[in-house]
């Protein structure tokens, strides 16, 4: 069964043009580029373009792209820099809806004794910047809020909580794992000091993230060793991963128009007709802006894990922020603060697009999808009303 | 990916019994939307009214949630009642080959919805229960699932279980916001026969200006995190001897539950502070 791929929120597929542009880096130029021969220098020369296309794609300047192993590596590293660099300040703000690899972090500093504050969101996935203004302070020593969800696709107005941040003089760093590559970013016209971007989410390998640090933006490193990465970052540099996030970046640039076109023309189709073809459905985030590729739905009276199992045996992968597939056995922490009703939040799916995705397959899933949804309705002990107009 | 077994996968992908009877001797419903699961079983019984003839269910949840009805529907098939009412939780994982240790309270949603039915059918409620739905007497623990002592002390005691993670898997009493999890903790080791711990030791004589000092920690680094967490705060007003002042913020302020909260807090400082604590819940 051929899969159809609807999770690239999750990850994504290598490119094969970035895997091509690695695959030397392993059994032929294998060479440290620290190295003083010839042999590592040419990957340093190779690591040096990468740099510049990453760079490139956010609008940056090369020395101020920091390569890590992972998006988590570039949040926990941007939060604990600015404390450092901050001894004196205690608080941190942040939303309630960032990623485990930004709440978690926060979470445990709060345990230490660290003030976290977590901004909320209404019931589109809104932030209020009112409230930033509210909790913001002197002893604020760094605001976290992320570009755009990963669940919903909501989309932050990052440089309008930026303009906030900035006046206070305040650190303030950004998620933006889910949106490089799928909305243009500009670092050279930004309120931004700090970006995380994780490799895997634009088609490039597992294992290779980076973090922009703005010029003149006090930094501590998090792994400390060698002098790599002007040491900022220790350790010896993932050269295959560095040089795939570069290829991956010139083509998310190239992209980046499609994403906006094409990819937005199948998700707002795919939405469009399950809205049409189900009853007692509903658009998670709808109605704000969003990322071109991510379209959540939550079903009433059905739960999700059920859902995505049945999908799955039609070889459609799609993901649920629902309890029981996470773990935890509350709906997702999102949809809970986005304040999404009990009887739909435990239902809810996401399905996440790429340049990938064909029309063929969106077809397949509006093929696909109802007759699912009414058939964990039939089960179902409640919403027997709503099998009537499906 | 799904640890299931093909049991499970089998009886999730083509359930037995699906639907209602719709001239039940027995309905048994246990669960909510807002659970994420919920299980209805009818049950029909011979002439004699002994002999389980058919079952029949309606299930909202989890694969494993929708393979475990099917799974028990099939089991008390031609049993008696109180054959049936011998059948366990783990009897119902059994059958099915086993469920993952997180998917356990679907097959205790199935044992409860059986007894339910049951004790409804006979009338009277369960041994000892003034109510026919047996997790809701005793003392509720579990605030955001409604889970009482009574029911974990019987899953544990069933299950052997020895961790607030596991009863959680079981029950999903923790699951939620996670405050109940010292007093889960409490009831396995009164299950277990052995006196609960002392967590913390307490300070012996304090003075006032220590006194406050310490209520003030305990407020910062224990209790504050956990409302933030659920987007609730506090703030401290006052105290005045034994008696501690406080005013909830954002969530929690007009929260239904912050009776709960600030009985939740009375408890934390007096385990940490002194056994006179009082909490009052103030304007301010």
């Amino acid at each position: 069964m051929k899969e159809i791929y609807l999770d690239n929120n999750a990850t994504t597929r290598v490119d094969d043009a970035v895997f091509e542009e690695m695959r030397p880096y392993f059994c032929e130029l294998y060479g440290n580029p620290s190295s003083m021969h010839f042999f590592g220098g040419q990957v340093q020369r190779k690591i040096d373009e990468a740099r510049n296309r990453t760079a490139s794609l956010l609008g940056a300047h090369p020395e101020e792209i920091i390569f890590t192993s992972c998006g988590t590596e570039s949040n926990n590293t941007a939060i604990r820099s600015a404390l450092e660099a901050f001894p004196e300040r205690r608080h941190i703000i942040t939303t309630r809806v960032e990623h485990p690899a930004v709440l978690t972090p926060c979470r445990n500093l709060s345990k230490k004794g660290y003030r976290v504050t977590e901004l909320s969101v209404d019931g589109e996935g809104r932030l209020d910047l009112d409230e930033l203004r509210k909790v913001i302070d002197e002893d604020t020593a760094i605001v976290s809020v992320m570009y755009a969800n990963n669940e919903t696709g909501v989309v932050f107005p990052v440089e309008e909580v930026g303009a906030v941040v900035k006046e206070k003089g305040v650190l303030f760093h950004t998620d933006a794992v889910q949106a490089v590559g799928k909305i243009p970013l500009n670092m050279a016209d930004s309120t931004v000091d700090m970006l995380s971007l994780s490799g895997h989410k634009l088609h490039a390998p597992k294992g290779i993230g980076a973090l922009y640090v703005r010029k003149g933006t006090p930094f501590r490193p998090f792994l400390v060793g060698g002098h790599q990465e002007r040491s900022r970052r220790a350790g010896t540099e993932n050269t295959a991963g560095i040089i795939a996030l570069g290829k991956a970046s010139e083509l998310a640039g190239q992209y980046l128009e499609d994403e906006n076109t094409r990819v937005k023309a199948m998700r707002d189709r795919l939405e469009s007709e399950i809205l049409r073809l189900i009853p007692n459905v509903r658009v998670n985030g709808g109605g704000t802006l969003r990322l071109p590729n991510t379209c959540s739905v939550a079903f009433e009276y059905v739960e999700g894990e059920a859902i995505l199992l049945l999908l799955s045996e039609k070889g459609i992968c799609a993901s649920s922020g629902s309890a029981c597939t996470s773990g935890s056995l509350e709906p997702s922490h999102v949809l809970r603060a986005m304040g999404v009703p009990f009887t739909c939040a435990h239902g809810s799916i996401r399905f996440s697009l790429s340049r990938f995705t064909t029309d063929e397959e969106i077809d397949a899933v509006i093929r696909e999808l109802p007759p699912i949804i009414h058939r964990l309705r039939e089960l179902s002990p409640f919403g027997r009303e709503s099998l009537a107009k499906g | 990916m799904w640890d299931y077994t093909d049991k499970v996968r089998e009886h999730f992908l083509n359930p037995k019994n699906v639907g209602e009877i719709p001239d039940a001797d027995a309905v048994g419903e246990v669960g909510s939307l807002a659970c994420g699961d919920a299980l209805k079983l009818y049950l029909k019984l011979d002439d004699k009214k002994e002999r389980i003839v058919d079952a029949k269910f309606q299930t909202f949840g989890c694969a494993s949630a929708i393979a475990s009805s099917s799974a028990l529907t099939e089991m008390i098939k031609g049993k008696t009642l109180d054959e049936a009412l011998k059948i366990t939780n783990q009897d119902i994982a059994d059958f099915l080959g086993g469920l993952p240790e997180e998917k356990m309270h679907c097959s205790v949603m199935g044992q409860e919805a059986l007894e339910v039915a049951i004790a409804k059918y006979r009338g009277g409620p369960i041994p000892g229960h003034e109510h026919v739905q047996p997790e809701m007497t005793g003392e509720v623990v579990c605030k955001c699932f409604g889970i009482t002592d009574e029911f974990l002390k019987k899953v544990i005691r069933e299950n052997r279980l020895h961790s607030a993670e596991q009863v959680t898997h079981f029950t999903k009493a923790g699951g939620g916001c996670g405050g109940c999890i010292p007093q889960i903790n409490a009831l396995i080791a009164e299950v277990m026969g052995e006196q609960p711990k002392e967590e913390q030791k307490k300070p012996g004589k304090l003075s006032n200006l220590r006194k406050m000092q310490l209520i003030q920690e305990i407020l910062e680094n224990e209790v504050r995190p956990l409302l933030w967490a659920d987007g609730g705060d506090l703030e401290l007003i006052d105290i005045a001897g034994s008696t501690v002042q406080i005013a909830f913020r954002k969530a929690c302020a007009g929260c239904i539950s912050s009776g709960h909260t600030a009985k939740f807090v009375e408890q934390k400082l007096r385990e940490a502070v002194a056994d006179d604590i009082r909490v009052e819940e103030v304007e301010g």
